[in-house]
């Protein structure tokens, strides 16, 4: 079947089975490595994107149900050189150690951060429990996304 | 001083690939005309195999072969060997149950893999799996560790299935002791079995060329050049020259990517057997199945004490689970990684420790971040506690009369150790002021008027690091030296290659590294690059796990660095005509201290690789490489403080605090330092509240899921407290001791000893769930 869908801002046209999962979309099909696979059981978050503006864990979407739609994943945010505030935040305060989990992480917390009235230590844990970390026990994790949050401007 | 140098929080160069997602995984690498493995693996505990009919597997369009453990004996495979020989208290070796890649006769555990198929795609493959026949007949297991001396041997050649009965200490002083003894603390515990979830599961991308005759396997290895060497001198899948390993970006290991396992060497195999390469990668479900776990204990340990509260005697009696086969390190764990560490931080006189391992039908148990140490600390720090309770003595005060004293060092623990240093109540004061342990009282009280209930927990532990020295742990049954290689190649224009024997998953050595290359060479941070985990490129080591890649690893680096600098000397003597011995090199330059001469490192690389005004003695090129074999142990110690908050309506218990004050020597970069500690302490939580690794009675494992098995969340965590104290290791160039598993090590202890004075019991089972939590409230 084919799949029409724009991945960080390229429209791409794809060719997949009816039981082609997002990730494995955006993995094998586009080579867009950065997305990864933890689990088996939606369960860890590594696979998180952006479909149409919010966070999804990509295992859990079929590519077919991408269709029309716009998804960005963590090589579309940000570069080396102009890095997005969130990956940024995440470099400064060490939220990050074996890297894996880490794209997911950081396509959670810009969303997390974009959609949440007012965010403090609680809600930022309670809204990244969504994503395993296995190497920072979250505390950095934390840190970042704070930070980033507390640059943000006032919301109502 | 450089921001870039030794003790700077220098930002992390790895994290620029990571953040923007161009992290080079084993399962982001493939290779053309690449086909994919899905292994068959055993339903049952133990079985034997009776028929495996792959015709319909044959049929399914896509798949390549079906293979089995049959295909590999005759290609003559050797088992999958365990790489520390334990002997049992009369003598006799350890009794090692055969281990081959794919079982061939009898399956012992669930998810055992037997045989592979592979195919075109992984859907192919995966079809193929499903219509593969297997006919099993079901034998008699043993699954629970408690009564395995008494249920089904499992291997022919083991009896009762015990490995090996062990034993360490002096078994005739500690009955002296105890015959003294005014005051005796019994507890017996278990100490619950884990699963070690890295994030990224394990994988392999295997391939080979027959021009050649060799084979490029990509896996998630902690230790690439082990690996190798097992595949080569044990399994005999390839001459160690022409196998090469890479390991590249590796998503976390915490010891479970040490070990040679059979899907890794499998894969390299099948690649030779159909000429293309083969990709593997585990789902969850085999992570939790396969990767080796970690801990699972069962323990009585006993403590005397004199009247004033001194420790006279400890003794511990444990079983070890060591699951279906060894695993590489397996017999280790429960033996020279745990019985040495019971002296804790304290001159207990005399310890006596007897350890079973024994054999079960469940996955291989092996080391787990702590490995030996958390279980050992957990021993000493929950009897202390035990004891200071049942003495009335406030559990801080009962520890610090009976650390060992700062000006008593080196000290001979009377299980084989010799602690080069520490300042243990240093490191608990610090702790006490950062938890604010004078005033719990009030918070206590608080909690109280709020209907909770409220505990606080002390943890002082003490871990061995970079085990060492080679010929020591040689003769105590390791297969490898335990030294580390390192190479600091100086390229003509003066930047620096470092390729180091260690590997990263994590831990950032391709900054710490970088760090102290380039402070010992006065060059700029960015004209160091970090090598490592690719046995093509880097010469040979040990890897990395037990917290010794900077003290070891580190210490081959500087000892390399130093080679470095002295054959720069003897260039720059001879550029300067001035004679050596005047010759100092500070901040990058080379400085004659009978003249105003002075020339730049770069200068020196130059003139080495462009030799025109250069010593006639001296080979050209300034490229230098290092082994470093360490003298002793490493000995990092502390004090973890848990503070927690038990709701007696639901069992729910929060853990308000963590403190933690750690003496890891010198630290090279504190910010990483930092992040090792909180992500150990995140596990040794994890261990005290959430996870448990469990095989119900007929042998399935049931916590094989992160829907079963309660990984830590970010809201299952607080905010930690994390600081040091710093005793210089003694014996190695650095003076650092290793931080990677501090915080596993100390902190079950610290959050279990919290969790029974909150609730003021002797023993709650780790986990402490909910439930645990409820019915010992109410004695149920």
């Amino acid at each position: 079947m084919k799949v029409s869908l724009t991945v960080n801002g390229r429209d791409r046209v794809v060719d997949v089975a009816a039981n082609t999962l997002l990730v494995d979309l955006i993995r094998s099909k586009l080579g867009l490595t950065g997305t990864h696979v933890g689990c088996d059981t939606s369960q860890c978050g590594a696979c998180t994107v952006h479909l149409d503006g919010r966070s999804v864990k990509s295992c859990t979407v079929l590519a077919v149900q991408a269709d029309g739609a716009e998804v960005t994943t963590i090589e579309g945010i940000g570069t080396t050189d102009a890095l997005h505030p969130m990956q940024a935040a995440f470099r400064e305060c060490h939220a990050l150690q074996c890297g894996f989990c880490t794209p997911g992480m950081i396509m959670s917390a810009i969303d997390l951060v974009a959609n949440a009235k007012a965010l403090d230590e609680q809600s930022v844990r309670k809204g990244l429990e969504g994503n395993l970390c296995r190497c920072t026990g979250y505390h950095n994790i934390v840190k970042a996304v704070l930070l980033v949050a507390e640059s943000m401007p006032e919301r109502t | 001083m450089s921001d870039t140098g030794i003790g700077k929080s220098v930002k992390r160069r790895e994290d620029l690939r990571f953040i923007t997602g161009r992290g080079r995984y084993t399962d982001d690498i493939n290779q053309p005309n690449q086909t994919f493995a899905v292994f068959l693996r055993s339903p049952y505990p133990r079985a034997r195999i009776v028929s495996v009919d792959p015709s319909g597997a044959a049929e399914v369009e896509g798949v390549v072969g079906v293979f089995t453990g049959k295909d590999l004996a005759a290609d003559k495979l050797g088992d999958l060997p365990c790489g520390w020989l334990v002997k049992s208290k009369d003598g006799s070796d350890m009794k090692v149950g055969p281990h081959p890649p794919l079982a061939v006769d009898v399956v012992n555990y669930v998810g055992e893999p037997y045989g592979v198929v592979i195919a075109e795609t992984l859907a192919a493959a995966r079809d193929g799996a499903e219509v593969v026949v297997t006919e099993f007949e079901e034998l008699d297991a043993t699954v629970s560790l408690a009564s395995a001396m008494d249920s089904a041997q499992i291997h022919a050649n083991v009896p009762r299935n015990l490995c090996y009965d062990w034993a360490l200490g002096d078994a005739a002083a500690t009955d002296a002791a105890f015959e003294r003894a005014a005051h005796l603390t019994t507890l017996e515990f278990s100490n619950n079995r884990l699963i070690p979830n890295a994030m990224e599961p394990r994988a392999a991308v295997a391939s080979y060329d027959a021009s050649t005759e060799e084979f490029n396997l990509i896996t998630t290895s902690q230790n690439p050049h082990l690996e190798r060497l097992i595949l080569s001198a044990f399994v005999q899948l390839a001459p160690e020259h022409k196998l090469r390993i890479t390991a590249p970006d590796v998503g976390g290991g915490f010891g479970s990517k040490i070990f040679v396992y059979p899907e890794e060497t499998t894969a390299a195999w099948a690649a030779r057997r159909i000429g293309r390469p083969v990709k593997w990668t585990a789902d969850r479900s085999e992570s939790f199945l396969t990767d080796a776990h970690g801990r699972d204990h069962l323990t009585k340990a006993e403590l005397a004490l004199d009247k004033d509260g001194v420790f006279l005697g400890l003794r511990v009696k444990t079983r070890a689970n060591l699951g279906a086969y060894l695993s590489t390190f397996a017999s280790s764990v429960p033996t020279f990684l745990y019985g040495t560490l019971l002296a804790g931080q304290y001159r207990t006189p005399a310890i006596y420790v007897e350890v079973e391992g024994v054999y079960t039908n469940t996955a291989p148990v092996d080391a787990y971040r702590g490995a030996g140490r958390p279980e050992a600390t957990y021993v000493i720090e929950r009897i202390v506690e035990t004891a200071a309770r049942e003495l009335g003595v406030d559990p801080a005060e009962l520890r610090r009369r009976n650390f060992i004293p700062p000006d008593a060092f080196p000290y001979q623990t009377p299980v084989a150790l010799e602690y080069d240093t520490g300042n243990y109540g240093a490191s608990l004061d610090k702790a006490l002021a950062q938890a604010q342990y004078s005033s719990f009282a009030d918070r206590r009280a608080a909690s109280e008027r709020r209907g909770k209930k409220r505990g606080i927990g002390l943890s002082c532990y003490i871990e061995a690091c970079g085990l060492a020295p080679s010929q020591l742990a040689i003769q105590l049954g390791a297969g490898v030296g335990l030294y580390e290689s390192g190479e600091v190649r100086v390229n003509p224009t003066g930047n620096v290659t470092v390729f180091t024997g260690s590997h990263s998953h994590g831990q950032g050595h391709e900054t710490t590294f970088a760090q102290i290359v380039s402070d010992k060479l006065g060059i700029p941070f960015e004209n160091v690059e970090v090598v490592h985990g690719d046995t093509g490129r880097v010469e040979f080591g040990l890897g990395t796990y037990g917290s010794r890649s900077l003290a070891v690893g580190g210490s081959a680096l500087i000892k390399a660095t130093d080679k470095v600098i002295a054959k720069g000397k003897r260039i720059a003597a001879h550029m300067m005509d001035a004679p050596l011995d005047s010759i100092d090199f500070t901040e990058g330059a080379f400085s004659a201290r009978t003249s105003n001469q002075k020339l730049t490192f770069g200068e020196v690389a130059f003139a080495a690789y462009v030799p025109s005004n250069y010593p006639t003695d001296l080979e050209p090129g300034l490229s230098e490489k290092a082994f470093y074999d360490p003298k002793n142990f490493t000995f990092p110690a502390g004090t973890h403080i848990a503070e927690v908050e038990v709701d007696p309506e639901t069992g729910v218990v929060d853990v308000l605090s963590f403190v933690a004050v750690d003496d890891f020597g010198h630290v090279i970069n504190p910010m990483i330092v930092e992040g090792q500690v909180h992500g150990g302490i995140a596990q040794g939580i994890g261990q005290a509240l959430l996870e448990h690794g469990i095989y119900d009675e007929t042998g399935q494992l049931i916590t094989g899921s992160y829907m079963d098995y309660c990984m830590p969340r970010a809201d299952d965590m607080p905010s930690f407290i994390v600081d040091t104290t710093v005793t210089p290791c003694t014996h190695n160039p650095l003076g650092v001791k290793g931080c990677g598993e501090a915080g596993a090590i100390g902190a079950p202890a610290a959050v279990m000893n919290a969790v029974t004075h909150a609730l003021g019991v002797v023993d709650v089972a780790m986990p402490a769930t909910p439930e645990r939590v409820w019915r010992a409230l109410r004695g149920a």
